[in-house]
């Protein structure tokens, strides 16, 4: 009967967020909130492209040489920024994507983060790629945890009833 | 339909606003006191179900009328 009961009810939940992409950062916040919503322990663990969008706005470029600087200028820092992952068409696949969104009162995701924030959702940047892409804590958005590694996502990962990798 | 001691006016949200409202709804309300959430989005129809099941409140009835989805929520 308990063990039913504990299938039934998860109460925690990762998600690897590795995408910054516009269409993936919805699914991400989506889930992170309403299973904060529904009481669970939910962690977002950011690496690679996911961390850009926690830079912040008046942030122009990240990186400490020629090759992270033009990596960060094809991910342009900030939720606003964020592209599509297909049919982007320079921007427009997203505007376009955004205006459908508001016409259907589903809040962007950098409204959707701000919630997942307010509801103490563990949110942490992976250490090993705001070094490799020289991302500097201060370039980021307040609230987030401690930036953590690899291992240290796995010991979460293995306590939680709901891995994703979006 | 039961009395509600609280009304969350979720219509016109898309997912997931009616679970995050919900959510925070029940929050101001005290145990064994009623809630009603309103709701458009067709896809409340299996979240607000879903939401008290994963969170121990109980929905005491639920109704569709003129394209809006009432629930009364009972929390524990």
């Amino acid at each position: 009967m308990s063990n039913d009961d504990s299938l039934d009810t998860p109460d925690s939940m990762t998600i690897i967020a590795w995408s910054g992409d516009l269409d993936k950062l919805w699914p991400t916040f989506i889930l992170a909130s309403t299973g904060a919503a529904s009481g669970m322990d939910v962690t977002v663990f950011f690496t690679f492209w996911g961390l850009f969008p926690l830079v912040k706005d008046d942030v122009r470029i990240t990186g400490y040489d020629a090759m992270t600087k033009a990596l960060a200028g094809m991910n342009a820092p900030g939720f606003k920024k964020a592209k599509l992952s297909k049919l982007n068409m320079g921007g427009s696949g997203a505007w376009m994507m955004r205006k459908v969104a508001e016409k259907n009162k589903l809040l962007p995701p950098e409204d959707l983060f701000a919630i997942c924030q307010e509801m103490n959702v563990n949110l942490w940047p992976c250490q090993m790629t705001m070094d490799l892409l020289g991302i500097k804590p201060e370039q980021m958005v307040d609230g987030l945890g401690e930036p953590v590694g690899a291992a240290t996502a796995l010991q979460k990962m293995a306590k939680s009833d709901i891995n994703l990798f979006i | 339909m039961p009395d509600a001691a609280k009304t969350v006016d979720a219509k016109g949200q898309s997912c997931p606003m009616p679970v995050l409202m919900t959510a925070k709804g029940i929050k101001e309300i005290d145990s064994g006191q009623i809630m009603l959430v309103e709701a458009t989005d067709n896809g409340a129809r299996s979240d607000i179900p879903a939401w008290t099941t994963q969170t121990g409140n109980e929905l005491v009835e639920s109704q569709e009328a003129d394209g809006v989805l009432r629930f009364w929520i009972r929390k524990k």
